[in-house]
Order: C-alpha cells, then structure tokens, then sequence
C-alpha cells in the first residue's frame, strides 16, 4: 500500500450502502454490488494544497496529483492533461449564446479524455504491484491503455467489440500489446471482462481499478476552474457513456471549493448528451423516470455506445439535482454538429464531440442553457479517431486538372 | 435437470469459494432462492429490502442481459447458465 505523502487517498467506500473498504483492487461492494469511490483526507489536503503549488506543478493532470489516489512519483506519465480552454465566440453566436468555452481534450497524448483516467489507473496499478494492465473499450479506452502500457513496459489486453471502427483498431495495435476483438458490443465485452477480472492476477482499468481509474476525470473539472481564473461556469455540457464522466466533473468542481481553492461554493449546472441510438440515461430523464432501462446500441457514437450505463444513476440525481438538462440526439444531428465546431471553431471532434455540440444546441434552443450563462462544453475525443463519419460530407470543393483555365471555370473569384 | 450459475468472486466467499454451482432449472427467481437456500446469505446480497434485484446486480442467461427477456421471470433451461455479474462502467 502506498503510504506517499503526496497521495491522501484513505480508503473506499460504496456509493449505495456506505460500506468502507481498504485501497485495495477492489471495485463492487460486497454487500450490496454498488460500486465502490475513493475516500480522501481533505483536511490534509487542505492545508498542503493552494493555487500556486498547483501552478508551480506539471503542465499535466499530476499538478492536482494530491486530489488523485494515486502519487505523483509513481505516476505514469505520457502528458495527459492541461488541454486548451477555447473561447467558442462564432459557435456562441451560431447557437444564440453568450460567453462559450470549448474544453478541447482532443488534444491529449492519445487524442481524447481516456488518457486522463488511463494515467491514474495505471499508476495506482503500478502501486498495487500489476504487471499487467487490460480494458473493456468502445475504442478511446483501448488507445489509451495500449499506449500507456507500452510507456510503463507493462503487459496488455486490450478488450474491444469486433465492429470497431478500423481507426481506433488500428490506433490500439500499433503500441503492440494483445488486442482482442470480441463477437458482440460494448456491453457484452463488458460483461466478458468483469468475469476475466475474477480470474486473472490483472489491472481491469474500467474493472477492478475503476475507482482510481474515474477519479482522473475530475481533472477535467479541476483545469476548467483553473484556466477560468480560479472561477467555474454556470453550466456545462458533458457527454455521456456510463455517466461517470459527468458524475466526476461535478465531484472535482465540489473538490475544489473543499479543499479552499474556490472562494464561493460552486454552483454549476451540468448537463448530458447522448446520442438517440443510445440513450438510457437521457431516455430516463426525459421521462422522469427513476430506473434505467438498458438498450442495444445503435448509433455513430461508438465512444458513447454503452447500452448498461452502470453510472446512469448518479448521473441522473447530478443532473437534476443542479437544475440541467438532457438531450439524446440523432445521428444526422451528431454529423452537422461535428461540422458545426469545425467550421466555427476549427476544432475536429469525433461523433461523441457531435453529440455534446448537438445537446449544447438543442438545450440552448429550449432555453435550457442560458445567454446569459458562462458555458464550457466538454470536447472528449479527436475527429480523425471517427474519420467514417464525415467522409460522406466532407470532400474537396473541386477537382481540376492541373492549370489555371480549370482553376477558373471551377472557382468564380472576385476578391484576392 | 440442472443449470449452471456462475457465482462472481465478490460472492464466493458465500459459495465455499465455488465459482460455479449447480442447481435445478426453473426461473431467474427460483434459481436465485435456491442458491440462498443452499448458501445462506446470499440472497441478502442480491435482493433488497422488499425483495426486488439490486440496481447493480446484471444477470445474464445465455449470454443476455435479464432486462432484455423476462426478468427474474425469465425461465432458464436445462444446461444453460446463468451469470451473476456486478455493473461495470467502461469507456
């Protein structure tokens, strides 16, 4: 057990029944099978953290590494981090909005968020002794994983549903480890490794070390606040597969106003997306429901493709709990979307990117998202990782023969 | 005429550390209480208070999600096998 003065991870405890465990590689409670979060000692952080020892850290998630459960000298590093907050002016005046914020993680090591939680699970892997580190992934996970085990000299498997786009196949064998490519979709992976778990000495990254793994994401929270000046935005838009994401961008924002980093209590809105072909955790929102039913995947949105999203509840009680909204919207939507942060922002985002900027649309239209609001949507992956997408729309304007002539009869130019 | 269940490593503790165990077929429902019956407590782990399934309990017949068939209705055949699986969240 690590006992690091930087890490001021206590223990675990679950999120259902309040069980408490050791820091162990342990993730479902055994009472209840709720899932299991980590514990901090925020008094300690506390008084050892402040915003210039932040400042004075890495240019990298591990300048909060005293909020991980993981130590910053143990960590395995590949950059993960500290991406660009864009101001999204032409997008805000394209969507009837006032002050806008692009959270560009395309821009991380493997070109999407995974790398946040993979460098922290991997770390406290490390810790707990693993010599070999494996994932479920609907893609961004599995670049990850691959290229960060590959960086640590760790043994990977790398677990992804056959009908992956090539890409992200392609992305994940290139750093060598296993690749398994399994007969089914994201949820029956899922469940194939939540039994492997119980049968191999391995780091499961979204298994057995989730409860380190989902604690990176809070970084997203903690860089946001950060590059606004120590303040946070009224709303945010996340995308949603599990709603784990969404659940720890909430919990770093809180973080941060416990550990005395935020003057004022926060008060952010957060919002979720979905895309139609999947959407428990919105479909349950929308209905007012409670339960979540499961569904089978159908949609472009591969990343976001999970049809059993074992975090839905919590994202829902966040959700409404702090006054935001949800949207689940069509892939046609998901497409113009991408088009959209591309053609006013210049930022490529893959079909999860779509889905965000497309909820971020049609919650402004309904007046879910405010003018008036100081937003920041959350950007997660690249574009080139979802090429198929916007092959059918994105083309040359012309194709000529090689002179000025054809130049011409192609292009009618008026200005220079 | 026998079933097998698949008994996850959180719950084997309650098994005898058996990772399968065999019973006789019937529905989700009387599979599960035959399994408390034949180790006590483990009932308490899978249902609660008022006896519905856990929210993160999945159960799997065949392969497939409980959710996607009858539930704890669903009736399991001879020789197929049942899998108790805690939620997992992924990416």
């Amino acid at each position: 057990m690590s006992t690091s003065t930087t890490c001021k991870a206590t223990g675990l405890r679950c999120r259902e029944c309040s069980h408490e465990y050791e820091l162990a590689p342990i993730y479902t409670c055994e009472w209840c099978f709720g899932p299991l979060e980590v514990m901090y000692d925020y008094d300690a952080i506390k008084s050892s953290i402040s915003r210039e020892s932040i400042a004075n850290g890495p240019d990298s998630i591990w300048r909060y590494a005293e909020l991980l459960p993981s130590s910053r000298d143990a960590a395995v590093d590949l950059g993960a981090g500290f991406t660009p907050l864009v101001r999204a002016d032409r997008l805000a005046a394209a969507l009837g909005l006032g002050e806008l914020w692009i959270k560009n993680d395309t821009l991380n090591p493997t070109n999407s968020f995974k790398d946040r939680v993979v460098a922290v699970a991997l770390s406290r892997a490390l810790e707990f002794g693993f010599k070999t580190v494996a994932c479920a992934s609907t893609g961004n996970l599995a670049n990850s994983v691959a290229a960060h085990a590959a960086h640590a000299g760790l043994k990977s498997y790398v677990f992804v549903p056959s009908n992956l786009e090539s890409g992200k196949i392609v992305t994940t064998a290139v750093y060598g480890g296993n690749v398994v490519a399994v007969e089914g979709n994201y949820d029956n992976v899922n469940k194939l490794c939540a039994e492997l778990a119980g049968m191999y000495p391995w780091a499961f990254v979204n298994v057995n070390v989730r409860p380190y793994y989902a604690e990176g994401s809070k970084t997203l929270a903690y860089e946001v606040a950060e590059q606004l000046g120590w303040q946070t935005p009224d709303h945010v838009v996340v995308p949603m597969a599990s709603g784990s994401l969404l659940t720890k961008i909430d919990k770093g924002f809180r973080e941060l106003h416990k550990v005395g980093l935020l003057d004022d209590e926060p008060q952010v809105r957060v919002s979720g997306a979905q895309a139609l072909g999947c959407s428990p955790i919105a479909t349950a929102f929308l209905d007012g429901a409670d339960a979540i039913k499961p569904v089978k995947p159908d949609t472009i949105a591969k990343s976001l493709a999970i049809g059993n999203p074992a975090d839905g509840y919590f994202a829902l009680d966040v959700v409404r709990s702090t006054g935001g909204g949800m949207a689940a919207v069509t892939d046609d939507e998901v497409v113009e979307a991408m088009l959209l942060l591309a053609r006013t922002e210049g930022i490529f985002a893959e079909t999860a990117g779509g889905v965000t900027i497309a909820t971020l649309k049609r919650l402004a239209e309904q007046g879910v998202i405010k003018s008036n609001e100081r937003v920041v949507a959350y950007v997660t992956g690249h574009g080139l990782k979802t090429l198929d997408a916007v092959v059918p729309v994105a083309k040359p304007t012309a194709t000529i023969a090689p002179n000025i002539e054809a130049f011409h009869a192609a292009f009618n130019i008026e200005e220079n | 005429m026998s079933v097998t269940v698949r008994i996850p490593s959180q719950l084997r503790e309650l098994s005898g550390g058996a990772a399968e165990v065999s019973l006789e077929a019937g529905t989700v429902q009387s599979i599960l209480k035959a399994l408390d019956a034949a180790h006590p407590g483990l009932g308490a782990r899978l249902f609660d208070d008022a006896g519905a399934l856990r929210r993160f309990v999945n159960v799997f017949v065949a392969e497939e999600d409980i959710r996607f068939l009858d539930g704890v209705d669903t009736v399991i055949e001879d020789g197929q096998v049942v899998s108790i699986v805690p939620a997992v969240a992924g990416g």
